[in-house]
């Protein structure tokens, strides 16, 4: 069996169904995690509203701190559109999950999404050099956390390098791409990519929770 | 390698007291011009330095005629269809100049004992010196009897031949990596040249078939120059050095991210990229985009159908010839479904526990 083979084989189906146990048992076992009896009196009827909101204010920060935090928003938001783009817009991406989802969109051209794939990679690394030169950021992160960075930019260089066809053998540089992205499946349940998914639930029941008390956040 | 046939004296020790190539073609009629355009043709495809034509040319003029014994084993005949059916007579056909075909099922006049009869003379006369061309794998379960020539089992007439050969040419992808015999479930233990022989120079020229100018240009090559550079999968690199992929007309419809998405579709109709209905370019190593086929008429992406990657190993057995390369094999819908419920299982487990460990904890602080 080839390295291309295995990456488009074995690998992609046990990642896969990794991916899909971790994800569902995040989810469960936090959405269902019991839920302490709060015996204060709530200052509000309903904390929907503030729910809602604060999952959508959190998109932009406090004018107080917009213009300290604008380098790193803009870093952040141009790695995420640009995954977002590299992920989803890209023909050979589509074609995967209209495979296995039945979905189906038009993708962007080849050259384009290697735009945003290089934006994107160097937007991680700005960020890096960021977590690495910042004292406060430095002090609190984990090695998890760079295993995160690591594990979600070899992805992205890999498949400019295979979109390129730079590095060796376009067989062995997609298989090398494959393999990087079902490394990603594998560690994202159970690292802070989670937040993929989590961040919704958790900023809700943050507003839940604060609304209860009447702070506006 | 370095043993086989290396230069024109060599060569000229490899055979009897036979006349020339030059003396022999100049008896059938074929002119130095019509000579010169097939070694222009090979050394050009083979990319070589534009003197090699030159060269290979007075080379092969002066070549006695190299005995070579074809075995076809586990095959269809597609291949030495591929070699010989051309619509007229072509630059193809001259390799048969070249070589004298000592033993080939499908193309020799004498059949059974004395077919046998003119392989073993063929071996006996030119020991050591021969050129042993396979098409067809080999089976090799319950001791390979699943395919016999004249009672002998293909797996022993392979070891047998391959002893006294200067060197081995597996032509198509069952000699060369065991091809559709060795589809899964491989029932008859199919195996390629490769596997079985060891110690013996092995040119691997794979292809479901291989063009025919390909195995012309690689045999000339070994006339005259001897072994080409191989890769590591054993082929010349000449001619699967590039991916069909690299040299695709189609390849500028790839890089804008314009694909058809069906065989009959708007797509298709306007030629673009056939790589999301399945097209293995990208991952197969061979000249068709270049040399193409039918007197460089057209070759399968031109016809309009993806490549379904036959010049590569296990061709047959990757995922479907309409599954595009990313979207692999990553099980099934059922599958996933299960994976998502086992998921969920195991997180409502989790949470049950940690609502009675939550409750046990604050029953003992209470």
């Amino acid at each position: 069996m080839s390295l291309l083979d295995f990456a488009r084989g074995p690998a992609m189906q046990w990642s896969l169904i990794i991916l899909v146990v971790g994800v569902t048992w995040r989810l469960f076992g936090a959405l269902l995690l019991m839920k302490k009896k709060d015996l204060s009196k709530a200052k509000v009827e309903s904390t929907t509203g503030a729910s809602i909101s604060t999952v959508f204010n959190r998109f932009w920060p406090k004018p107080q701190f917009a213009a300290q935090m604008s380098i790193t928003l803009l870093l952040a938001y141009t790695m995420h559109i640009g995954l977002f783009v590299v992920v989803f817009l890209f023909s050979p991406h589509i074609t995967l999950i209209t495979d296995m989802t039945g979905l189906s969109w038009s993708g962007l051209s080849g050259g384009v999404v290697m735009f945003f794939g290089a934006i994107t990679l160097a937007s991680m690394i700005a960020l890096l050099i960021r977590r690495l030169t910042s004292p406060v950021l430095k002090m609190i992160s984990t090695p998890g956390d760079y295993i995160s960075w690591l594990i979600t930019a070899l992805p992205v260089l890999t498949g400019l390098m295979a979109h390129a066809h730079f590095g060796g053998p376009y067989e062995t540089v997609l298989a090398i791409h494959m393999l990087t992205v079902e490394l990603l499946f594998i560690w994202f349940p159970f690292s802070k990519l989670m937040h993929a998914f989590l961040f919704i639930p958790s900023r809700a029941k943050l507003g839940a929770v604060f609304g209860r008390r009447g702070v506006k956040i | 390698m370095s043993e086989l046939i290396k230069n024109k004296d060599q060569l000229e020790a490899n055979s009897g007291n036979e006349e020339t190539l030059s003396q022999s073609l100049l008896k059938q009629g074929i002119s130095r011009r019509t000579f010169m355009k097939f070694c222009t043709t090979v050394t050009s495809a083979m990319a070589l330095a534009p003197a090699s034509a030159i060269l290979m040319a007075e080379t092969l003029a002066q070549t006695r005629r190299q005995s070579v014994i074809w075995l076809s084993f586990q095959e269809c005949t597609g291949c030495t269809e591929s070699l010989t059916r051309s619509h007229k007579p072509t630059i193809e056909s001259l390799i048969f100049d070249f070589i004298s075909l000592d033993y080939h099922h499908t193309l020799q006049a004498a059949a059974g004992h004395a077919a046998e009869e003119a392989r073993e003379t063929a071996m006996k006369d030119n020991w050591g010196k021969y050129i042993l061309i396979v098409d067809g794998s080999i089976p090799t379960k319950d001791d390979g009897v699943y395919s016999t020539i004249a009672g002998i089992t293909n797996l022993s007439m392979l070891e047998e031949v391959s002893k006294g050969a200067a060197a081995i040419v597996s032509v198509g992808t069952c000699a060369a990596f065991g091809g559709l015999p060795k589809a899964d479930p491989n029932p008859t233990g199919a195996k390629s040249v490769s596997e079985i022989i060891k110690g013996k120079p092995i040119i691997n020229i794979p292809g479901c078939p291989p063009i025919p100018v390909v195995i012309t240009g690689v045999l000339a090559h070994v006339l005259t120059f001897g072994i080409p550079d191989l890769d590591d999968k054993g082929r010349p690199k000449a001619f699967y050095g590039e991916s069909i992929h690299d040299r695709c007309y189609r390849r500028p419809f790839y890089d804008q991210g314009l694909f058809a998405k069906g065989f009959d579709d708007e797509g298709a109709r306007k030629g673009w990229c056939l790589y999301e209905v399945g097209c293995k370019g990208p991952v197969t190593h061979n000249a068709c985009a270049t040399t193409k086929w039918n007197n460089g008429t057209s070759f399968p992406i031109q016809a309009g159908h993806g490549c379904i990657g036959c010049s590569e190993p296990d061709f047959w057995d990757k995922g479907g010839f309409y599954k595009s390369l990313p979207q692999g094999q990553w099980g099934s819908a059922e599958g996933i479904a299960a994976a998502a419920v086992a998921g969920a299982a195991i997180g409502i487990g989790a949470a049950a526990m940690a609502k009675s460990h939550q409750k046990t904890s604050g029953e003992e602080s209470s």
